[in-house]
Formats: C-alpha cells, structure tokens, sequence
C-alpha cells in the first residue's frame, strides 16, 4: 500500500518509535517570535542547556513591536519593550538567528521564513505560534506548538509527537470572480465548524489547489488551525520549486538538484489511505465574510445572519446567540451593507505582495469612505519594498490607508493597538474571537478584495459589485 | 511542575463550545516575560466588568461562591483552541485549575496542559452536561473524582468513566516529568540519526 505525503514526511524524520503511535520526530526548522520564543530562550538559559544547531534557529520580531512609522524598542504593550530586549539578547547569548527591526527582512514569521528559504519542502518545522501550518503550503511538516516544547525542539533538535488522523479534502471546479484562497478555507470551516479537523493532519488537493499561486496556497493553510487541524500540507510541484528557487536559505546548484530530486518523492502515492477524505466545490463558493465570533460563523456576503432557532444542535445554538449579542446582529439580518468602522489588511493570513496588489486594484482611484479607520500593515520589510517599488503603496495612502511597518499588528492587539471600543471592523485576519481585536471589537473577516471594497463603500460589500472607478 | 494523581473537588461549568485562549488569557494580560503573574489575568474579558479592570463580574461562573475554589472545568468541544500561547495554560494553573473536562481539545492547548500539571480529560458531551447539571445542584456536595493512575472520572452520580490519555502523557502527568531529560536519554539514537542525514539530505543543513 501507498503512503500519502504526511507518512512520508513523518516515517522520514522519526528517530525513534515511543509506542503507541507516539515517534521521536527529528526537526529541521525551528522558528521563534518576540512573546513566546522569549520565554521558550529564557527557560533554556535558566535551565543551563544549549541550543542544538543553532545556525537552523531563526527568530522574528512580529507579536510585540508596533508598526507605526519610525518604532523603536518601545512600544504600547504594557511591559512590552522587555519581550524585545530579552529575546534579543537570548538569541544573541544562544547564537541564533534573529530579524531584527531596522532589518529590511523583519516580519511575520510566517510570511517571513517560507520568503527567506527558511521553510522549505520537504522539511520538519516548528515555531510557537499557532499559524504555522501556513508554512506547510511549500509541502513541509510544519506545526505550532507551545513555548516548552519550543524549548525541548531547540535543546534536543526533535519533538515527542503522536501520529495524527490523516483528511485530505479535494478542492474542485474554479472559484469565481472575486473568490480567493481566503473563501475557500472560510466556506470549509463555515461548513465543517472549526472543530472539523480536530486529530487531524490535512492534505489540501485537487484542481483548484494546483491552480493556486504559492502565495495564495499560504492563505488556504494558514487558516488550518482555524479548522481545529494539528496541521496541513500541499504536495510541491512546479509552483513551488518556482517559488522556492533563489531564495536566500535554499539551496543552489548541485544540492537544489538533490533536493527537488528528493522533493518530486514526496507528493502521495496513487492508492496512499486517509481516515477520511471529501469533496468542496468551488463552484459553489462566493466572497465569505464572517459574521460571529468564530470562524465557524460565516456565509457568502450575499447571505445574512442565522437565527438561533434554526439551529438544532443547542451547543451551537448557544454560540450563536451569544455571537449575535456580541457583535449586536439581529437574526435574519443582511450582511451586505453593514456599515462598518474600520478596516484592515494585514495577518499572517493575508499580508504578502499578491494580497496587496489585489487590494490596490480595488482601491486605485477610489477614496475609503467618511470617517473609517483603515490600515494596511505588509507582512514584512521585502513584501514592504517590493509593493513600494511597484508605487502600491502610493495607492493605500491616497486612498486613505495607512501605511504601516511589517508585523502583527491590530491581528490581535500586537504593538498595544486596537481597533476600539465596539468598533466595527471588517479584517482580511484570521481570528474573529470576542475581544480579539480590541475592546469588544466586532470583527468581520474576509479576503482582502472584500476588505478594500468594504472600506471604499463604509459597509460590508460585495466586491463583485463595486463598479468601475473613475481612473484619473 | 505539581504532579498529578487524584483529585477530588468543585467542578464549574462553562459550558461554551469552541473557547479559544484569546478568552482564556487575552494578549493585553501578558505583560511579562515570565509564566508567572497571569492569573490574575485569566478570562479577563468574562471575568471583569470593563476590559483592563479588576472590578468582577459578579455572573461568571468562576466569581461565584463556591466555584471560586474549583480546581476543575467543565466545558464545550473545542476547548483551547487558536493561539498556541502556553500562558494559557499558565493562567489556569496560577488560578487553581488541575483539571479541563470537554469533548475535545485545541491540539497545542492540550500539548501544553500535559506539560504543566493540567490533566485534560475528553469525554463525550452529553456526559459532561449531566455532570454540569449536578454540579449546578450542590457544588460543594457534588464534587467530581479523578484517578489519574487507573484513567477513570466518577460524578457525583456515583457512575464512573474511563478515559484515553496517552501513556506518554500520562506518565508526564503522574511523576511531573522534565520531557527534555526524558528525550536527552536517547540522545546518541538522535546524534546517530542526524549523522546519517546528513549524509542522505545534506542540503537541509545550512
């Protein structure tokens, strides 16, 4: 019998088989952020240990920096200037790698590794940080985990893990117009609810994956986790060796021709077994927005808000009352033309060039509407300067955007900012948890386009519908 | 860390599906670099009146008498999920929590309760919402047993359950183990490892 790509990865980098379906398994890659990599190089030094291999340690500056123009070590967090020092200076005791601010290369580690050639094929990689299976897009094992078993992957170089389930969902048909990799994992877990994939580790297949740009195939695997997936994976072909070529970290010349020889070994085989395994119809899909306060509370935006009394299963009907109270919906309600406070474009999720551009398209010409906050934060310094070599960010700004330094950002409260007090917002984020992004902040997630249009029109808005703005 | 065995005690009830560890320790309750000091912090946005204040909401469940004393959870499917920060398990433990009953559990959350003293226990829903509603009778009568050593969970009904926790796991739990000391045994099967990759995969090693 066949194995599927996860087996693969998996049988490849286990050292040692713990019973139980529990494997010692080796890692590759360890990636740390500002808050809970500060801690996990902390503990380590306390306990006197060293980092194993630190030359494959990497660290980003993202959760606690602010991204206001002109930032320095302080910032609006209370006590948060000391989560930069200290990781700072850990990483520099422990001889890893760290991008710094004032480097051009500073960012969301998730945007930031698989651009740097940190994340590659192939490859076992961890961070502590949640999103990480968005790395697993470039066909890599990569998964989030805790600040102690941070610590336990820099100090040994492997991690205790049990065997997940093996799901592989194929994606079919063409989105639509203005459908994005964004719709598609939102229409999955509107679907399957953000316990869906709970034991699971996922291979996301089929035609409409294939068709994905690399870029957009982060967005589709960052939002795993937000299904309930350990991780999720898309097999490497031709656009992601394109993607990977050249970049700092990978490799060159005759050890590039040994990796992608090892690379091409690793999609699933023909007859390999999943624990389950179903279909989703692009076809079917139109821009999502969310309407609650979990990523299971979402429709199409031509769609409107359930009323509890539908829902049978009284777990959820609970949520949902509590959803709409929340974010003050009323059951029955239409989504689109909801007016809105503010907008963002940024996340690990949606910050990278290809995000951008699509935004500026929307916005070039056009102003954001009266009285709404909005921001674009690029998911790092290259994404940064690549958008501005290309005058994007000129488009931002004269449409009324702020343009922001990379990072996290109002995601969730990172450098102290958020977006008010009962504010509306409709964000191209990750998260719509209660208190996420500010004080009872009402927040609508959607794909980027979504977001831009939302913010020109003032209200949730159907991107499909904006008409042709006057150019010039 | 406290190693579990047994425990007897007040269950609270906070019976949400899909708690995420953004309401269980928000960013803005993380002011140290530290695991200490976060449970003050726990649930904040439920517990307290007005986001930053102290002044407590006299609804939620863990301001009420007397499940200001509980040391056991019980809650929706889901429990812990999005954000991997360990300071929400930190929060719990700082508070007094040992033990989370839900149907299902956030991958990394469950990882880190493990690893800190707190024993997640899954059991099916419709168990968890009977033993809700007699904890909700008479908390303080109506404590609910674990035995950690034997997996089983006895309500205050008298009718006991057998859970999965992984020996690993477990074994964690029962003698509050060191995971890297534990994994440092095998350090010459890790080095022998890593010298034949190198060879097969060197273009990993940079």
């Amino acid at each position: 019998m066949g194995q599927n790509i996860i087996e693969k990865l998996w049988d490849l980098h286990s050292v040692a088989d713990l019973g139980d379906g529990g494997h010692l398994i080796y890692i590759d890659r360890v990636f740390f952020h500002e808050r809970t990599g500060s801690i996990a190089l902390k503990g380590l030094e306390a306990a006197g240990r060293k980092v194993r291999n630190p030359e494959q340690v990497f660290g980003c500056m993202d959760h606690i920096v602010d991204t206001i123009p002109g930032r320095t070590d302080d910032t609006m967090v209370p006590g948060g200037s000391a989560f930069i020092t200290t990781t700072r200076e850990a990483a520099k005791a422990a001889g890893v790698n760290l991008f710094d601010l004032g480097d051009d290369r500073q960012g969301i580690v998730h945007i930031v590794s698989p651009e740097q050639g940190i994340a590659l094929p192939g490859l076992t990689l961890v961070c502590p940080d949640s999103h990480t299976c968005t790395q697993g897009a470039l066909g890599a094992l990569a998964w989030g985990i805790g600040s102690t078993e941070c610590e336990h992957a820099m100090a040994t170089k492997t991690l205790a893990v049990q065997k997940p389930k093996f799901m592989r969902i194929h994606y079919t048909g063409q989105p639509g117009n203005g459908v994005t990799a964004k719709d598609m994992i939102l229409y999955l877990i509107g679907q399957h609810t953000a316990s869906g994939g709970v034991g699971y580790a996922i291979e996301f297949a089929g035609e409409a994956v294939r068709a994905l740009t690399m870029e957009a195939r982060f967005t589709l695997c960052n939002m795993g986790v937000e299904f309930g997936a350990w991780t999720c994976i898309i097999a490497p072909d031709q656009t992601t060796y394109d993607y990977v070529e050249g970049r700092p970290y990978a490799p060159v010349g005759p050890a590039w021709d040994q990796a992608l020889a090892h690379w091409q070994t690793l999609p699933s085989d023909d007859d390999a077994e999943f624990d389950k395994e179903f279909v989703i119809n692009c076809d079917e899909i139109v821009p999502q927005v969310t309407w609650g306060t979990s990523p299971q509370h979402e429709t199409g935006i031509d769609g409107t808000v359930p009323n509890p009394r539908d829902e049978a299963d009284p777990n959820r009907r609970q949520s949902i009352e509590r959803a709409l109270e929340y974010m003050d919906l009323e059951p029955g309600s239409q989504l689109e033309g909801l007016p809105i406070d503010s907008a963002f474009i940024g996340s690990c999720t949606n910050s990278r060039l290809s995000d951008l551009r699509s935004a500026a398209a929307i916005l070039k010409g056009r102003k954001v509407a009266e009285g709404i906050k909005a921001i674009c934060v690029p998911g790092s310094g290259q994404v940064k300067k690549a958008a501005e070599a290309e005058g994007l960010d000129q488009i931002f700004i004269d449409s009324g955007f702020e343009w922001r330094e990379p990072g996290c950002s109002m995601c969730f409260f990172a450098g102290g900012e958020n977006l008010g007090l009962e504010q509306r917002a409709v964000s191209s984020t990750n998260r719509n948890f209660e208190n996420r992004q500010g004080p009872r902040t009402r927040t609508h997630l959607a794909s980027p386009t979504t977001v831009a249009a939302s913010a020109i029109k003032g209200c949730l808005t159907d991107v499909r519908k904006l008409e042709p703005a006057s150019h010039g | 860390m406290d190693k579990f065995t047994e425990l007897t005690a007040i269950a609270a009830p906070l019976l949400r599906i899909n708690i995420d560890t953004d309401a269980i320790i928000p960013s803005r309750e993380m002011k140290r670099v530290s695991k200490e000091g976060l449970g003050e912090g726990l649930f904040a946005g439920w517990r307290y009146t007005e986001p930053g204040s102290r002044n407590e909401n006299p609804d939620f469940i863990l301001n009420r008498k007397p499940w200001r004393r509980a040391q056991i959870l019980l809650s929706g499917a889901n429990f812990g999920c999005g954000s991997s920060r360990e300071h929400a398990v930190w929060a719990l433990a700082e508070w007094g929590i040992r033990a989370i009953v839900a149907p299902s559990f956030g991958a990394i959350f469950y990882s880190n309760c493990v690893r800190n003293g707190i024993l997640p226990i899954v059991l099916p829903d419709d168990r968890i919402q009977a033993l809700a509603a007699l904890v909700e009778e008479d908390p303080e009568e109506n404590r609910i047993s674990i035995d950690l050593g034997e997996c089983l969970i006895t309500g205050p009904d008298r009718l006991t359950d057998k859970f999965d926790i992984k020996p690993p796991d477990r074994d964690m739990l029962m003698e509050g183990l060191d995971a890297i000391a534990v994994t440092m045994k095998r350090d010459d099967e890790i080095l022998a490892y890593q010298a034949r990759d190198r060879l097969k995969r060197s273009w990993v090693y940079l």
